[in-house]
């Protein structure tokens, strides 16, 4: 359950590596990236991200705008929101267009790996249950 | 902002006044000053007009029925001359014609005389014994020996009382003799002094000379009797109209002066000026004490009027300078609440890195433990206590960012209860967990109200979460109650209630008090109630607290509505 594949995107670099290493020594499988552009390009070489954690307020393309190219990309990809106080609205926002939860920064580490463990359990439910249609609908086939 | 100083204010103040003050007066005082002097100049002028009209008309008719008079004992005198006949003895003459006249016109004639070219009386019938009295000497024999007639001034004489004398020349072929009559001095005086108007008015007859001719005694001065008998001054109608100021009692007169015709005589009617003009000046007078009445008057609110109007007017001028501040104030408040939204935002970042510089500490020094070093412990408590003033700092900012954050604060026609029923399903959750139940009693038939909802619900939220935070320990029941309120008109009042431990009454003075609170540092900022008193004060409402200890607590609050946007559900 450990072994989640996250993507950060942040454009504090020096919050982000850090997080980075923390995150990766509780054994998780983190890629980091400074902006939404090179996030949406990571996730287009990279196909088995589980969870991504988006900061909203970015300069250029910011946490929204990316949110929704992510999602219209891999609909099942889960996204958390981390947020500064003042943009809670926008995180509320996010979560309407099908982000999974919201995290305050700074954010207790805790906290971030169990809303990631969440969101990757999500994922893996959800893909069971995707695979388990399949199969049903495949063995259901009538030559 | 106004920035002139009380004293500036003041002196302005009392410049209005009295520029208020100076125009009431000139306004009111022109036109009745105008309208009083007018009427009174014009009032004046016709009265005085009128009275000499009268006077005058008076006059000319004694004047005239004095002429008459005299015309007639002239007429009465010269059919006795034309009778006289040389034949018959010049004293049966006399009494004969003596006797008639009386018989006519009675005590009219007192004597009648015959006197030669001489001056001697040669005949006489009368009441006095003047049979060859001597006139060669009088004044009148003289007069009348050069005329075919004569009328004498008054004189006393040779009998020594006051009379006049009418007499016509006889000049025939053999006689040259004078018919001389003297007139009853008493029944010709009582035909001018019958004039009398008013109190004082009065009338006699002077000669030219300024000597009186009538019974009277008046004292008259030189440059007035001059002055009526100069014939220049007269008019038209041969009359005088003149003032005379009395030597002696400096007594002032009216006076009108007429010729008689017949005889160098003067009519003169005299009237005290106090007595003639005495309805004049009653009404002078009464104008008078109107006009001052008036004066009083405008004088009155010349000096009120002012004063109650700059009152108002700086009672208005300091309300909107209070509003001013206010304005300002809340300005301020906001610049400041802006800018330590953009501090904390910009602290946010760096003490969330710091968190997690110290967590990443903290995980590689959890490798290390197997080592052991000595200062293993400190440095894990320390690392400890910065997390926890990084997670402490980052509640500081958080409540800043809240509390400069912009609300949004667009007013819409709001059901309070619809409100208060999400607040409260919102707020069920916690209630519950601990132990506190929510009840409300909510009034169908409350007003619309147009007020902000999003700050509508963080009062009632910040109301109810202090509430379920005070009686975490002990549980208990949140009343919700909402209705018309009966003390301030068109309000209505939200009354929250809790039966929780209370606060004490050196709290609940501060209570509204921005950074005021109870609660262990690190737990509240002390922003809530404050917030709740500003935007409850934006909406032109009241918010009050009642708190016995052991009791519970009581929050009201009260919003205006419109009457005319009442409407019912």
């Amino acid at each position: 359950m450990n072994h989640i594949n996250l993507l950060l995107v942040d454009d504090e670099k020096a919050f982000l590596d850090t997080l980075t290493k923390r995150l990766e020594k509780r054994g998780m499988n983190v890629t980091a990236v400074y902006s939404g552009q090179d996030a949406l390009a990571e996730l287009k070489t990279q196909k088995n991200f589980e969870v991504v954690i988006l900061d909203v307020k970015m300069p250029q393309m910011d946490g929204i705008e990316t949110l929704v190219e992510i999602k219209r990309q891999d609909p099942l990809i889960e996204v958390i929101m981390l947020t500064g106080h003042a943009t809670v609205e926008t995180a509320i926002d996010g979560m309407k267009l099908g982000a999974f939860d919201y995290l305050m920064k700074p954010c207790d580490l805790d906290v971030l790996i169990a809303k990631a463990s969440e969101a990757a359990d999500k994922k893996r439910i959800h893909e069971d249950k995707i695979i388990e249609a399949r199969m049903k609908e495949i063995t259901n086939r009538r030559p | 902002m106004m920035t002139t100083s009380p004293t500036e204010r003041e002196i302005f103040y009392q410049a209005l006044t009295i520029r208020i003050r100076i125009l009431i007066m000139i306004v009111s005082f022109f036109p009745m000053l105008l309208t009083t002097g007018i009427l009174f100049y014009k009032f004046n002028q016709l009265y005085t007009e009128k009275m000499q009209t009268h006077t005058l008309e008076l006059v000319q008719k004694h004047s005239l029925e004095i002429d008459t008079f005299l015309l007639e004992k002239l007429g009465n005198i010269r059919y006795v001359a034309r009778q006289f006949d040389n034949n018959q003895p010049p004293s049966a003459f006399l009494k004969y014609h003596l006797e008639n006249l009386r018989n006519e016109y009675g005590d009219v004639f007192t004597d009648l005389g015959l006197v030669n070219q001489n001056g001697i009386q040669f005949a006489y019938e009368g009441p006095f014994k003047l049979e060859n009295a001597d006139y060669s000497l009088a004044h009148w024999f003289i007069n009348a020996t050069q005329r075919p007639y004569y009328i004498s001034d008054v004189f006393t004489g040779l009998r020594g009382y006051p009379h006049f004398i009418i007499s016509i020349r006889i000049a025939s072929a053999d006689v040259n003799y004078i018919l001389r009559a003297t007139v009853n001095f008493g029944a010709f005086n009582s035909l001018v002094e019958n004039i009398h108007i008013g109190k004082t008015g009065i009338a006699f007859i002077i000669n030219t000379k300024g000597q009186l001719q009538t019974k009277k005694e008046i004292s008259l001065n030189r440059a007035f009797v001059s002055f009526i008998t100069d014939p220049r001054n007269y008019d038209d109608n041969e009359t005088v109209f003149t003032r005379q100021q009395d030597d002696i009692t400096g007594k002032k007169y009216l006076c009108v002066a007429s010729m008689l015709k017949h005889i160098n005589w003067l009519m003169v009617f005299r009237q005290d000026i106090n007595d003639a003009f005495s309805e004049l000046w009653k009404t002078q007078i009464l104008t008078l004490i109107c006009f001052i009445a008036g004066c009083i008057a405008i004088l009155s609110v010349a000096f009120i009027l002012p004063k109650s109007i700059v009152r108002r007017l700086s009672a208005a001028d300091e309300k909107n300078e209070a509003m001013n501040q206010q304005v300002v104030e809340s300005g301020r408040l906001a610049t400041i609440g802006e800018l330590a939204a953009g501090i904390a935002h910009e602290i946010n970042n760096p003490v969330a890195i710091m968190i997690e510089e110290a967590g990443w500490m903290e995980d590689l020094l959890e490798e290390e433990e197997s080592e052991g070093t000595k200062n293993m412990d400190e440095f894990k408590r320390s690392l400890k206590q910065i997390n926890t003033q990084g997670k402490r700092c980052k509640e500081i900012t958080h409540k800043l960012l809240s509390f400069a954050r912009k609300n949004d604060s667009t007013t819409n026609d709001v059901q309070i209860n619809d409100t208060i029923m999400e607040i409260v399903s919102l707020t069920a959750q916690m209630a519950k967990y601990n132990n506190v139940l929510i009840k409300t009693i909510l009034n169908k038939n409350i007003p619309y109200i147009r007020i902000s909802p999003s700050e509508m619900q963080q009062v009632i939220l910040n109301l109810i979460n202090n509430a379920i935070d005070a009686m975490e320990k002990t549980g208990g029941t949140i009343t919700i109650e909402t209705k018309i309120s009966q003390i301030e008109a068109n309000h209505l009042v939200i009354t929250i209630e809790d039966d929780g431990p209370g606060i004490p009454k050196n709290n609940l003075d501060r209570i509204f008090d921005p950074f005021f609170t109870t609660k262990p540092v690190g737990k509240g900022t002390g922003l809530g109630l404050s917030i709740c008193y500003g935007i409850i004060q934006k909406m032109g409402g009241k918010i009050d607290v009642n708190s016995q200890v052991g009791v519970g607590t009581r929050f009201r609050i009260w919003i205006p509505f419109q009457e005319e946007t009442k409407k019912s559900i």
